[in-house]
């Protein structure tokens, strides 16, 4: 039988290394750091954008430096320095590429390291994507199959060219530019993002992902997504990253903006694994992303995520159920390890009548890590009949890290039914006893209870993610997870 | 004026009433200066952000009563748990009574705070532990800083208090309005036991604010059981800090039973400091009109092999507000925790509001923490179950209202007291049954 403690585990998560860590040398075109209205207006020339969008982004610059770094977070880091940071970076070889050939060699040789080869992908699994390199797209497949059923699915740069009248009505209506420090930075600066139209009553045939990457040295970065599903549709959304290993620390800051309208659903996932900082917990990247869906009429959004990356991690992606009977769901998986901090979770802000949310949420904390659960439920008087359920399990591993929970709960209507559950507790000695008993070894055993008490959220993953998911997790407790 | 202005100047006037020499004296400064510095508590703190204290402190309270307001036993019989022989210690706008009181110096003391504060005799025990548990924030420093009198409970080792001690705190109204800063000490023994019943109660019309500090030191092998009966009139708030240090094996069980006043802050916080300890903090909340109940608990273990159970059961009707702020926090080296918290909430009308945080914050990996906090509404069916079966829909209901908080009356030890609060509850839901079926 295998001599493999948890003790000897926790050495091997501790000693782990960022796995995909590379840098991939493609020319940039990269503007001068700093950040002022000069800047806003170069980013935005240098996109062509309208004068609107222009304004939009002006007006949030403005909200932005009367506003001050938030710190009610429970994560401890060194604030970014804005002015040190160049808010806009795009890969040389424009322009785009109508086939894979065209593409950059080296860079094709970067997703080769991911693996997540496009030629495999296309083939395999049926999914388009927009590839994101530094903010700026450069290879979009599947287009054609997608314009056929009148889906739009294009960088928002291209949206606000194209189809100024959905981004002028939809951008900021569920993330205001003033929402929060951050979402104004990002409202301010965004360099390029995705934007997805799902036209009435169009199923989406497949699921549309795209992968964010940090690459440039010093460059932060500030996507803006937009999801609109029109009456009746359907979309499944996929977004993952990983990120060069890189010393300093990166700022992400990114918007992600979810309409439903009615009888819509838009199911979004998350993967995200980037830099983590090094064992002793220098470097990693900083993210701090606003995410938030809005629900018409019977119409549903469900967030799915799975955090094993960045050096701390601020993320509360979260449903405004405003129509009556919408339905909002958050499943997530964050796994901290080394210095990793992460305090994340979900609002779901019930509006409308017989509104239901769900929220299950696991932590798994290695390390020095600390590992928050940060949720609000908020039943308005008038959401009558509405129905939440919670449960935030956390799982410590080694007695150097932590977890915590601050659940809001404010209810003011008597109709409604709120139940909210937290646990907090290691692998047990008696059921890796019990495994052993029956002749699995402690490695198969850690990799059994930890994957049966992560099984409520990867099986909400689309098939297509759950195997990188699944990679993912691997990284982040190597040894634990089979 | 502003109250702080007022504090500010009250306080000189407090200085030519008191012995200056003491040591309590000597923290009364430091403790002015930390409510100038820190104020009354605003909703943009987070303790503070379901509880807006403005209302009640934007009245012209009276800091110094009156002397000499005599009632009578017959006036308070019934405020008091009068079915039971037990040690009284009751106060009068503030002011000790003795002729409705009962102490005792034999082998233990129960006693006046006053008498403990100025008395060299108790200087020795004063200096070790008065003020020495309480939190320094600001309302807490502004009882210190005006504290002159409370109970003072000294129990030796080896010591089983033979029956309960009753502290009641009445407020005639002769003032318009009334600020009091009762302040508690309670130091229990090794091996030894107490059980302690707190209420306060106003006997007016006029509006009573009542500002109380309580300390509670358990020593090893102490188990103290303290109940607070919260069911005073619709003009008296209540902001209430209690804090308890436990020793090795020791046991603190907490009651606390909420029914009335305006505003009904309770800051309950355990500290943990010995191996062994088990702790329990329970509470039932039944409140209605515009009454608001804010509970906020933490429970600090510091040592392994520690054990906690909350359990608040409220029920809210009309426009009442409730808010209840559960915190766990476990240390590093505090292994083997068992820590449980459970809050249950029933909303029975559209305008009442429920706002819970149940907070773990965990830093040792080998514990079992859980919390579970509900909000919902009676069970129709059981409802409709009862009624064809001929009981009326009032009852069926407080009946079910009143399964709903049996549970944490389960665990109150004195038959007495639960029986009153089984009678409080009948009265609080306007029926006539004994819940004895």
């Amino acid at each position: 039988m295998s001599k493999y403690t948890e003790e000897e585990l926790e050495k091997e998560l501790q000693n782990k290394e960022y796995e995909y860590g590379f840098y991939t040398d493609i020319e940039s075109d990269t503007i001068p750091i700093g950040l002022s209205e000069d800047v806003i207006r170069i980013i935005s020339a240098k996109k062509n954008e309208p004068q609107w969008m222009l304004d939009w982004r002006l007006q949030a610059y403005r909200t932005f430096i009367e506003m001050e770094e938030p710190e009610w977070a429970n994560v401890t880091y060194e604030k970014p320095d804005l002015q040190a940071i160049s808010y806009y970076s795009a890969p040389n070889s424009k322009p785009k590429y109508d086939s894979l050939d065209e593409v950059d060699p080296e860079l094709l040789e970067t997703f080769k390291k991911l693996g997540i080869s496009l030629d495999e992908q296309k083939k395999l699994a049926g999914v388009a994507m927009d590839i994101v390199v530094d903010s700026v797209s450069v290879a979009t497949t599947f287009k054609k199959t997608l314009g056929e059923k009148g889906i739009i699915f294009c960088p928002i740069s291209e949206a606000i060219q194209e189809h100024p009248e959905l981004v002028k009505k939809y951008l900021g209506t569920v993330i205001p530019q003033k929402d929060n420090y951050y979402a104004a930075l990002n409202s301010a600066v965004f360099s390029d993002g995705s934007f997805c139209y799902i036209p009435k009553g169009v199923k989406c045939p497949m699921e549309l992902s795209t992968y964010f990457r940090i690459n440039e040295g010093g460059t932060g970065q500030f996507e803006r997504t937009l999801v609109i599903a029109d009456e009746g549709s359907y979309v499944s959304y996929l977004e993952g990253c990983t990120a060069p290993s890189r010393d300093e620390n990166q700022l992400h800051a990114a918007c992600v903006e979810l309409i439903a309208l009615d009888d819509a659903e838009i199911k979004y996932s998350t993967v995200q694994n980037w830099y983590p900082g090094n064992a002793e917990g220098k470097g990693g990247v900083f993210n701090f992303v606003t995410k938030r869906g809005l629900c018409e009429k019977n119409a549903k959004i469900s967030w799915t995520q799975v955090e094993t990356g960045s050096a701390v991690t601020w993320k509360y992606p979260s449903c405004v159920l405003k129509g009556d009977n919408s339905v909002g769901e958050f499943y997530s998986i964050a796994v901290t390890n080394n210095f990793q901090q992460a305090d994340t979770g979900t609002k779901m802000i019930h509006l409308g009548k017989n509104t239901k949310s769900t929220i299950i949420s696991k932590g798994i904390s290695a390390g020095k890590s600390q590992n928050s659960y940060r949720g609000l439920v908020k039943i308005n008087s008038r959401a009558s009949n509405a129905r939440n359920f919670s449960q935030c399990d956390s799982l410590l591993m080694g007695n150097e890290c932590g977890a915590h929970t601050f659940p809001y709960i404010e209810n003011s209507n008597s109709t409604s039914k709120i139940e909210h559950e937290a646990t907090t507790s290691k692998i047990g000695e008696d059921q890796i006893f019990y495994c052993n008993q029956r002749g699995i070894d402690t490695e198969k055993a850690i990799a059994l209870i930890v994957n049966g008490f992560s099984k409520e959220v990867l099986n909400k993953l689309p098939m297509e993610f759950a195997v990188e998911a699944q990679k993912l997790l691997e990284i982040s407790l190597e040894g634990s997870v089979g | 004026m502003s109250f702080k202005d007022k504090i500010l100047s009250s306080f000189i006037a407090l200085e030519n009433e008191v012995d200056t020499e003491t040591y309590a004296h000597s923290l009364r400064n430091e403790a002015l200066g930390n409510f100038e510095k820190l104020g009354v508590p605003q909703r943009k703190e987070e303790a503070y952000k379901y509880t807006s204290l403005k209302s009640v402190f934007n009245k012209d309270y009276s800091l110094f009563p009156k002397k000499d307001t005599a009632i009578e036993y017959s006036d308070i019989k019934r405020f008091l748990i009068h079915e039971i022989d037990a040690y009284r210690v009751i106060f009068v706008d503030g002011i000790y009574s003795s002729h409705l009181s009962q102490t005792t110096h034999d082998k233990f003391d129960v006693c006046l705070m006053s008498s403990a504060l100025n008395n060299p005799k108790y200087n020795s025990v004063i200096e070790t532990y008065y003020n020495k548990l309480a939190s320094q924030d600001g309302l807490s420093s502004l009882n210190t800083a005006f504290a002159r009198e409370g109970a003072y409970i000294h129990i030796g080792k080896n010591i089983a208090v033979e029956k309960p001690i009753e502290i009641v705190y009445f407020s005639t109204g002769n003032e318009r309005a009334l600020m009091t800063q009762p302040r508690n000490l309670v130091v229990v023994g090794e091996n030894s036991q107490v059980q302690i019943i707190e209420r306060h109660q106003s006997l007016s019309d006029n509006e009573v604010l009542t500002n109380a500090v309580t300390e509670i030191f358990a020593a090893q092998r102490a188990m103290v059981d303290y109940y607070k009966i919260q069911n005073d009139k619709l003009n008296a708030s209540l902001l209430d800090h209690t804090s308890v240090d436990q020793r090795t094996s020791s046991e603190v069980r907490l009651h606390t039973f909420s029914f009335g006043g305006s505003l009904t802050r309770n800051n309950l916080n355990f500290y943990q400091n010995g191996e062994h300890c088990n702790s329990l903090l329970n509470g039932v909340t039944i409140i209605e009109g515009k009454q608001h109940v804010d509970h906020s608990t933490l429970v600090h273990h510091s040592q392994p092999n520690c054990e906690s159970y909350q359990e608040y059961k409220q029920i809210f009707d009309d426009r009442a507000v409730g808010v209840f702020n559960g915190k766990v926090l476990v240390d590093k080296i505090a292994q083997k925790i068992n820590a449980f918290q459970q809050n249950n909430n029933i909303l029975v009308s559209d305008k009442a509001t429920i706002n819970a945080k149940p907070q773990l914050e965990i830093f040792a990996d080998d514990v079992r923490c859980s919390h579970g906090c509900t909000i919902g509404q009676l069970d129709e069916e059981a409802l409709f179950y009862m009624q064809s079966r001929g009981i009326g829909k009032k009852e069926a209901r407080a009946l079910l209202m009143f399964a709903f908080a049996n549970s944490v009356l389960e665990s109150v030890k004195i038959p007495e007291i639960k029986s009153r609060i089984t009678k409080l509850i009948a009265k609080k839901l306007q029926v006539d049954i004994g819940f004895d079926l």
